[in-house]
């Protein structure tokens, strides 16, 4: 049985075997310890794992909720199709409640066999709905009564799973019978024929080249702290683990063999890690159903990793854990009576520790203003492998920094001078416990400057004054008279306290019905009391009913030239490019007054011909519309849901506009969330690993710290030596993490174009974040600490 | 025997981890300068009479009296002063802090009461001499043999000059020459200052370094002088 | 004990009358039994026929005492040859302990409590070996120890027979 033997020499396949599988025997069978080792392992891959499946799932999941929002979609026809016996009238009727969008469509079948919308069984019938599960939950509940009120519908069923992006969607699908359709030039109907759902051939816009980098960055600094996170994972217990290989030393094993034994060790470890991860991805994706992160909402079976990803995923792990492993094993050397470390001798080297992010920053370098939103081409590969480089180089950075400044320090108070000298020590653990803050915080912080860059191409200032006004409403009305009405309707509004409403309609050339139709030059014609003209232009304290104002396009488009005083004004304005209709012409009064715009609570700056109702008689107006600007009373909170509801009555496709300062482009904003959610993730994780990295800690002090108890130490200065102990590095990783992420940030923005400068506030956003979770861990690890420091240490095992 | 000389007495000592009894009635006397070795078979409770004594462990029952203070009575914190102030520990190994070196290892009491780092270095340094490992005071823990660790936990269990040395199996991890030297020092510096050594041993010829023994089996104890 | 080799053994570090070899040796290793003259006399009139010493010289006034002894060559490789040579093991003190602790065991006493009153007793004695150790010189310290590592392992099979023997007594109790 020649096999039996280690052989010294030790490279062949069977040896590697034998000694991978006595590892996992060992790692099976060894005692409590051993499994207890075994099992923390497992966990802790396990829950990287399952950050990496989620990760990995992550492009299908998307993908499947676009395939689903692209099927339920509509397209917009040029030549609008022809009545047959399936095509659908439908008009957007998307509202909100509180804080949360819903979904909606009327819907009118031309025929009877009408296509229908994904997840719907049967055409609702008018005065009908259907919704989904979620919104069938809001409205049931208590509170909900604004919503009943508004969608007043009898609900008719349930929209189901492939007609939904996620489970906790709202949405509804109402049966209308007042749908007509638009007619070709716009200018009556209300809703849009379509002969199929979805929008057939046309595929989501790719990525301009920024956000693809955006993403990238994402995706890289969310899953390099898992990667530390599993090589912490797989280190879990190792002190007692090179005992163990020790006593195996003794009895002959030559130090390969123990190499392989310990990588055999972390093998198992890791796949039972891939066992666990791949459980608790499993249940987790269960309960998606119920979380609602940043407004998004997926079904289980759309968390569901790419083969490809899975499979690279299942190898890559239990390979980096053995890789890791006998990395870790050549700073050490087990000896037959103990573990020798190697490291501490020779003093860290800077340059080979520098050279890594040097190269990161040499494959970023040639990108340097190249990427732009417009171009889509951006090299994944370089982008992430130049980002990576930067990140880990600050991991190899790290130990480097911990030993020559921690190795500064002498004396200080006791607590103080615990920690240093326990730093001192064993600098590469202390920097191997914070290295994932480091780099999760470096990361953010970089993505955070890139962020702020590039923002203003996807937040724009919409320039509504919230202060002024804080809803609005557009309509195009009938009449005059039914524009008082519908002011009149919000005015009468609970929680509403002011309407500001005017009356617009467009006017041309007194002589247009003789002009070629492209020398027609429109105005806009406003018609409101003097209070309501004041928010849209300068127009005075002196102003009266029966004043009109003239006010030039600040914007410098617009033409007045043919509306002064005393000029005669055609209100019967074409629709189309031809003439049509009898001129309906209307004098500008001689004393008519200039005024400048300004900006309206909407956002808007108007011009043109601003009339009181004296001047203007709104009756005459052929195709008005009615604008208003709605004040609410602030101590009623759901004004916005009355005004919603006054505005469904009137017209269920009317929208009610909550004035914001700012908007974002919907695709970054949810890039945004993404990396919200990922954020808190990776950090809790970090939070998770440096917590066992303590405990681990300490109860390897066990025996010490009841030694230290019984001479009458104060439990104060054991709490502040352990408090110390873990903020020294992590104060090193974090101010490491500042420049890294800074310089990061800084190449980043100047690979988009950007100027490179440092957003500190973010920089603070993220320090803070990072040393809160260190101040929670050390809190967290106090009470075991206290538990440690009773007299059972004493005991000798 | 008349109770007044006595340094410290423990009165009918009860102490029980879950069902066990680790000590059952167990009585203790020792006067200042005396060396009293506490021996009896493993598990029989020794180490839990030394805790209790020393105000480590807090026993379920009976009276510790020390220079006519209950120690049972007091708080955690006034047990931990006292303990930093008044006592002084040996333990078998494994007590040495390992980042510290040998000199701040036994200035670590002093400085724990409060003294400052170069006055304890330096009168750290004096104990380390007197126990002949002068020459150790900048090696780590790591760096120095099992009998060298002990001498040093010899000197930082004296350097501030205690009045009970307690200590537990002291010689238990070193070879006979080592295990006499370290049981010489200790006994000499007790007698120089006059402090009293309670000496947890199973070995009798460690024992021997005593001024009297008492043995402790199943958690009752029996001082041998009264009996013989 | 041969009593020929240690005197022997004195001569080694060079020439001595008889009473300085009866002091050196009483000082060294007679401590519980001290020499009679008689018994260096005789022992010294048998090594001086097989060889071992020579007479060095004799002061006047005469008397056996006043002789001066040296070792010869064949003394030497004597003294050599013994202390090679192990000791035959001797069960001694161990016989009459046997004896006690079946003894106990018999009539129902505890075997622990034997012990400790052996401990105590055997404590004593090595209390003052202790002490004695403190002050002496290095083969004070020596003699002495040995003294210690036999006491002490009788007492150490002492406490495993009574180990033992408990255990037997609960088995025996069941
Ligand atoms: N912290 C503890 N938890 C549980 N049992 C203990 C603890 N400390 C001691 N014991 C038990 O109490 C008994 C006496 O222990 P100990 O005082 O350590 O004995 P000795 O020092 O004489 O070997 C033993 O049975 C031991 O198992
Ligand atoms: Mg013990």
């Amino acid at each position: 049985m020649s096999t039996t033997h280690p052989s010294p020499g030790g490279g062949t396949l069977a040896t590697w075997v034998r000694d991978l599988g006595l590892g996992i025997r060992f790692a099976v069978t060894g005692g409590r310890e051993g499994w207890t080792r075994t099992l923390l392992t497992a966990v802790g891959v396990g829950l990287g794992v399952a950050m990496l499946l989620l990760a990995a799932a992550v492009p299908a999941m998307m993908g499947a909720r676009n395939d689903r929002g692209y099927d339920r979609d509509y397209s917009w026809f040029n030549e609008p199709p022809k009545r047959t016996a399936s095509t659908v009238l439908f008009a957007p009727a998307d509202t909100s409640f509180r804080d949360d969008s819903i979904r909606g469509l009327l819907l009118k079948a031309d025929g009877d066999r009408p296509v229908l919308p994904p997840g719907v069984e049967a055409m609702p019938a008018s005065g009908e709905m259907v919704v989904s599960p979620a919104l069938k939950k809001l409205l049931d509940q208590p509170g909900s009564k604004l919503l009943r009120e508004r969608l007043d519908y009898r609900p008719a069923g349930v929209i189901g799973d492939q007609g939904l992006l996620g489970p906790a969607e709202l949405a509804y699908y109402a049966g209308s019978d007042k749908l007509v359709a638009r007619s070709q030039d716009g200018s009556t109907g209300n809703a849009t024929r379509i002969p199929h759902f979805g929008r057939g051939e046309s595929k989501p816009e790719p990525l301009g080249g920024v956000l693809t980098m955006l993403v990238i960055i994402i995706v890289v600094v969310l899953l390099m702290p898992v990667a530390v996170f599993i090589g912490t994972a797989v280190r879990f217990g190792g002190e007692r683990r090179d005992r163990r290989l020790a006593a195996l030393r003794l009895v002959g094993a030559d130090s390969r063999t123990t190499r392989r034994i310990a990588a055999g060790e972390a093998l198992f470890g890791s796949l039972l890690g891939l066992v666990v991860g791949t459980g608790i991805f499993l249940i987790t994706r269960q309960f998606s159903t119920e979380v609602t992160l940043y407004d998004i909402s997926v079904f289980p079976y759309d968390i569901t990793p790419g083969p490809g990803l899975a499979a690279l995923v299942a190898l890559a792990v239990p390979g980096a854990a053995v890789a890791v492993t006998l990395l870790a094993m050549r700073g050490i050397a087990v000896e037959p009576l103990g573990v020798v470390r190697k490291a501490t001798a020779q003093k860290r080297r800077l340059w080979w520790r520098l050279l890594i992010p040097l190269a990161g920053l040499g494959l970023l370098a040639p990108l340097f203003g190249t990427v732009s939103q417009e171009d889509a081409g951006v090299n994944p590969y370089q982008v992430t492998a130049g980002v990576v480089l930067l990140l880990v180089g600050l991991t190899t950075v790290l130990p480097w920094l911990v030993e020559s400044v921690v190795g500064r320090f002498r004396g200080g108070p006791l607590p103080w001078q615990l920690a240093t000298r326990r730093v001192q020590l064993d600098s590469s653990a202390a920097a191997r416990m914070v290295s994932g803050v480091t780099v999760a915080v470096a990361g953010a912080i970089a993505l955070q400057s890139l962020f702020t860059g590039v923002q203003s191409d996807f937040v724009t200032a919409t320039g509504d004054d919230p202060d002024r006004a804080q809803l609005s409403v557009s309509q195009s009305v009938d009449s005059g008279a039914q524009a008082q009405r519908v002011e009149k309707a919000f005015a009468d509004t609970p929680g509403i306290r002011d309407v500001l409403g005017v009356i617009q309609d467009d006017a041309v050339q007194g002589n247009a019905s003789t002009l070629k139709s492209e020398d027609i030059t429109y105005a806009t014609l406003v018609v409101g009391d003097c209070a309501t003209l004041r928010e849209l232009a300068r127009v005075g304290a002196g102003c009266a009913d029966g004043d009109v104002f003239l006010v030039q396009d600040p914007g410098g488009y617009g033409d007045m030239s043919f509306a002064k005083p005393g000029d005669t004004l055609d209100l019967n304005t074409p629709v189309t490019d031809k003439y049509t209709g009898t001129p309906q012409p209307w004098r500008i009064p001689a004393d008519a007054r200039t005024a400048r715009s300004r900006v309206s609570p909407d956002g808007e700056q108007t011009w043109g011909v601003l009339a009181t109702p004296a001047a203007l008689d709104v009756a005459a107006l052929p195709s008005p519309s009615v604008r208003l600007m709605l004040r609410t009373d602030p101590g009623s909170p759901d004004a916005v849901e009355h005004a919603r509801n006054t505005a469904a009555r009137i017209d269920p496709t009317l929208t009610v506009f909550e004035l914001t300062a700012t908007h974002e482009s919907r695709k970054f904003t949810t890039i945004r969330r993404g990396l919200f959610i990922g954020a808190t993730a990776t950090l809790a994780l970090i939070g998770a690993s440096l917590l066992v990295s303590m405990l681990e800690q300490l109860r390897e002090r066990r025996k010490l710290l009841a030694v230290l108890v019984a001479f009458g130490t104060r439990r104060s200065v054991l709490g502040l030596s352990v408090l110390w102990q873990t903020a020294l590095p992590v104060a090193l990783g974090l101010a490491l993490a500042i420049v890294g992420g800074a310089g990061l940030g800084a190449v980043l923005r100047t690979m988009v174009g950007e100027s490179p400068h440092v957003d500190w506030a973010s920089v603070g956003v993220m320090t803070g974040a990072g040393a809160g979770v260190v101040v929670l861990v050390t809190l967290l690890s106090l009470p075991p600490l206290w538990r440690m420091m009773r007299p059972d240490g004493l005991r000798t095992e | 025997m008349s109770t007044t000389d006595n340094l410290m007495e423990a009165v009918d000592l009860h102490k029980a981890y879950g069902p066990t009894p680790a000590l059952d009635g167990a009585e203790f006397a020792i006067r200042a300068g005396e060396v009293v070795a506490v021996m009896g078979p493993s598990g029989s409770g020794k180490s839990t009479l030394l805790h209790c004594l020393a105000g480590i462990v807090r026993p379920d029952s009976g009276s510790v009296l020390y220079r006519g203070r209950d120690l049972t009575a007091m708080s955690d914190a006034e047990r931990s002063a006292l303990r930093r102030g008044e006592f002084g520990f040996v333990f078998q190994f494994g007590q040495l802090v390992p980042e510290l070196t040998c000199v701040e290892n036994v200035a670590l009491p002093l400085r724990l009461n409060g003294t400052r780092r170069k006055e304890a270095e330096a009168r750290a340094s004096e104990w380390l001499a007197r126990l002949e490992v002068g020459e150790l005071a900048g090696k780590r823990p790591g760096e120095i043999s099992g009998g060298q660790g002990q001498r040093v936990a010899v000197a930082r269990a004296l350097v501030t000059g205690p009045r009970v040395i307690f200590a537990d199996e002291p010689t238990g991890a070193l070879d006979s020459l080592n295990g006499e030297r370290v049981m010489r020092l200790l006994t000499d510096a007790a007698r120089d200052t006059d402090a009293a050594v309670v000496l947890v041993t199973h070995e009798t010829r460690v024992a021997a370094y005593s001024d009297r023994e008492v043995v402790v089996r199943d958690g009752k104890s029996r001082d041998m002088e009264r009996v013989a | 004990m041969s009593i020929g080799h240690t005197l022997l053994g004195l001569l080694e570090s060079g020439p001595r009358h008889g009473y300085d070899l009866k002091r050196a040796f009483d000082g060294k290793f007679g401590h519980d039994r001290p020499l009679h003259y008689g018994q260096v006399y005789s022992t010294m009139a048998r090594l001086l026929k097989h060889g071992l010493v020579e007479v060095d010289g004799i002061e006047p006034g005469g008397g056996p005492e006043r002789k001066r002894y040296a070792i010869t060559e064949a003394g030497i490789t004597d003294v050599e040859k013994w202390l090679a040579q192990p000791e035959k093991p001797e069960p001694y003190l161990q016989n009459t302990l046997y004896t006690k602790v079946v003894l106990a065991l018999l009539t129902g006493r505890s075997a622990a409590g034997l012990l400790d009153t052996q401990r105590s007793e055997h404590l004593r004695l090595m209390r003052e070996l202790t002490e004695r150790k403190r002050h002496g010189d290095l083969a004070d310290q020596l003699v002495c120890d040995h003294a210690l590592f036999h006491l002490e392992a009788d007492l150490r099979w002492l406490e495993l027979t009574a180990a033992r023997l408990d255990l037997l007594a609960a088995e025996v109790a069941e």
